[in-house]
């Protein structure tokens, strides 16, 4: 207390101004840096809301808009034509095949990345984000060049009378080697962040592999695998340009979905174009509400990690 | 259960975690593995447990090759350093986890797992917590699931990796009393690894100080902390004084002042000279060995540390009793009551 009144009386009056000026200046900066002029401020987030409407509401609107232009039976019997049901199902098929195996794929990647060292494991890390860094239609021109008929397996697939190009097993092959990042991107992360520390636990009391990957790797990271699936599958599902090379568009047989949009679309026919894209465009609103659910329990299973 | 363990040698790289390891630990024994860290005593430990394979070596339980067996055969239980207890399961279903692997012909039916598991919580305090799952535990909780788990499988040997090392002061104290009342009570053979000297020398029955991959001493607690095996342990273990000294002729000397202590039997050269603080006696100017001036006195508990410059140009810390009267500027003669010297 004495200490404190002895050094204001001790201060001298340009002393005492001149720390005062200083004072007002620091908080007048301070309140510059946290906030901006309120128009600053408003034209900042008007900005953003006018960008996100013109970028991403009004195209989704516009996709429905033209589904349903001529009403809701137009939109319903464009769904139900042959073409249609045959580019649902097939799409639905080949996601479901490219979807498993990059399920697999993805846990035993992750798994070797995570929990072990081993030579060439940042290549390895490297290549599997190569799919996302090489453009699709390069994938899938990749699959013509080794499986079409002037391809290196061309002859011997002839010979045995297997269909891969133009067929399902291409178009699954080209998609899974487009999403084959999803699964393994979600969990290299989680399970390097997981350690190996609880799978040792599980050994040591006497779990066999099996064991300790069903009842401690998988529970561990069962939110991680759901929403690798979930990207992976959207872009199964919506994947083009891979498709377009391998598919060889034999209507009602070898198109997807978004080769049948594209169709329809050149053909004019815009109600059903817009009726099959306005599907695409509902399995990306809910891929989205899902991936904020799943994000959410992410983020709790990274909390209760945090001894 | 007896472990032996012959001439255990580790590299990760070119870095010796183990560098030729000899140890015996006897059946019932609570042994410490103790030492600073990098010293190889967690990879010793994860070795015994299966958890790491050594280069060459080995290991034998009872005699028989425990290296021929992974860890899930060698019927070890293991407490992690922090825990790693299975995050989206219960209390209970932890402890249960070992119970409910095992191999349908020898595996018990569920009202015998739930027996069993009560038991064990029973033994650890903690049966009202069954339902809770680790993220709701505390330090001191978590770490005494941890070891009803590692004990449902009825291991031959229990092994414990800085068991209280993420624990605060006072909640470490209390488990390491009752870690010592429990290991008397189920007497299966231990080893817990500590880098904490105050630990190893409380709880264990025999201390095995380590540093950079070897073995320094094995010991009782009283023989590692009174008679030090070298400099090393005496550093190590205890506040020591350290200083380095000259052997000549029969006279040993700091700087460039003689020191009045016998040089008997020391080879002449450079040596170090370690007395315990509260081994340095303080006297009257010219009564001791050395002399010095002392710089500071804090009190301390039940002793003054006192920071005394020696003649001869060393700055050494010493506890003295509190009712000595010491001053900081006064000139005081010290004497070692104990004091060893190892050359190097």
């Amino acid at each position: 207390m004495t200490m404190q009144i002895a050094d204001s009386v001790s201060l001298s009056a340009p002393d005492a101004k001149a720390r005062a000026r200083a004072r007002a200046h620091a908080a007048a900066a301070q309140d510059n840096l946290r906030t901006e002029p309120r128009a600053v401020r408003i034209t900042i987030i008007a900005l953003a809301i006018i960008f996100l409407s013109v970028f991403v509401v009004l195209p989704l609107v516009v996709v429905f808009a033209q589904a349903f232009s001529k009403g809701i039976l137009a939109y319903l019997s464009a769904l139900a034509e042959p073409e249609a049901l045959a580019a649902i199902k097939l799409t639905l098929i080949v996601a479901a095949i490219s979807v498993g195996l990059n399920l697999v794929f993805g846990l035993v990647a992750a798994w070797a990345i995570a929990k072990f060292d081993f030579p060439g494991k940042t290549f390895l890390v490297t290549l599997i984000d190569l799919p996302f860094s090489v453009s699709p239609v390069i994938s899938g021109l990749v699959f013509v060049l080794l499986f079409g008929a002037q391809g290196y397996f061309g002859s011997w697939l002839r010979d045995h009378d297997i269909q891969i190009l133009f067929a399902v097993p291409g178009i699954a092959l080209a998609t899974t080697f487009v999403t084959f990042p999803f699964v393994a991107r979600a969990l290299i992360p989680l399970m390097q962040e997981q350690g190996t520390q609880e799978e040792e636990a599980a050994v040591s009391l006497g779990a066999s592999g099996l064991q300790t990957f069903f009842r401690v790797t998988l529970p561990n990271i069962k939110w991680g695998v759901l929403y690798g699936v979930l990207l992976c599958n959207a872009r199964a599902m919506g994947e083009f340009g891979a498709v377009s090379v391998v598919s060889g568009h034999i209507r009602g047989e070898t198109n997807t979905m978004p080769l049948l949009v594209e169709i329809l679309y050149n053909e004019y026919q815009f109600v059903a174009a817009f009726a099959i894209a306005s599907l695409l465009a509902m399995l990306a609103l809910i891929t989205l509400i899902a991936k904020t659910v799943l994000e959410r329990h992410l983020d709790e299973g990274h909390d209760a990690s945090d001894h | 259960m007896t472990i032996e363990v012959k001439n255990l040698v580790k590299k990760f790289g070119s870095f010796a975690a183990l560098d030729g390891v000899d140890l015996k630990v006897d059946n019932g024994e609570l042994l410490a593995l103790l030492g600073p860290s990098g010293s190889g005593k967690t990879t010793l430990l994860r070795i015994i447990a299966g958890l790491d394979w050594p280069d060459s070596g080995e290991v034998t339980f009872n005699g028989e090759d425990a290296l021929a067996q992974g860890a899930r055969e060698r019927h070890v239980g293991f407490v992690f350093q922090h825990y790693a207890l299975f995050r989206h399961m219960t209390v209970f279903e932890n402890v249960a986890f070992g119970l409910r692997v095992q191999p349908r012909a020898v595996r018990k039916d569920e009202a015998a797992i739930r027996a069993r598991v009560k038991e064990l919580l029973d033994l650890v305090q903690l049966d009202w917590l069954a339902d809770r799952y680790p993220s709701q535990l505390s330090g001191g909780q978590r770490q005494r699931i941890a070891l009803a788990r590692a004990l449902a499988i009825e291991p031959r040997i229990l092994l414990l990796d800085e068991p209280f090392g993420a624990l605060d002061a006072k909640v470490r104290k209390e488990l390491r009393r009752w870690l010592r009342s429990l290991h008397h009570e189920i007497n299966v053979t231990s080893i817990f690894v500590t880098h904490d000297q105050e630990e190893a020398l409380e709880v264990a029955n025999r201390v095995v100080v380590m540093d950079k991959g070897r073995i320094e001493q094995i010991g009782s607690p009283d023989d590692v902390y009174e008679s030090p095996a070298s400099a090393f342990v005496h550093g190590f273990i205890g506040e020591s004084i350290e200083l380095p000294i000259q052997v000549e002729a029969g006279v040993i000397r700091l700087g460039d002042r003689p020191l009045r202590l016998a040089a008997d039997g020391l080879a002449p050269g450079a040596s170090k000279l370690f007395v315990r603080r509260h081994d340095m006696l303080v006297g009257p100017p010219g009564s001791g060995a050395f002399e010095g001036a002392v710089q500071h006195v804090r009190n301390f508990g039940p002793v003054q540390r006192a920071e005394v410059a020696l003649s001869g140009g060393e700055t050494v810390e010493i506890d003295a009793p509190r009712d000595k009267e010491l001053r900081a500027g006064d000139t005081i003669g010290l004497e070692p009551r104990r004091y060893r010297i190892f050359a190097g």
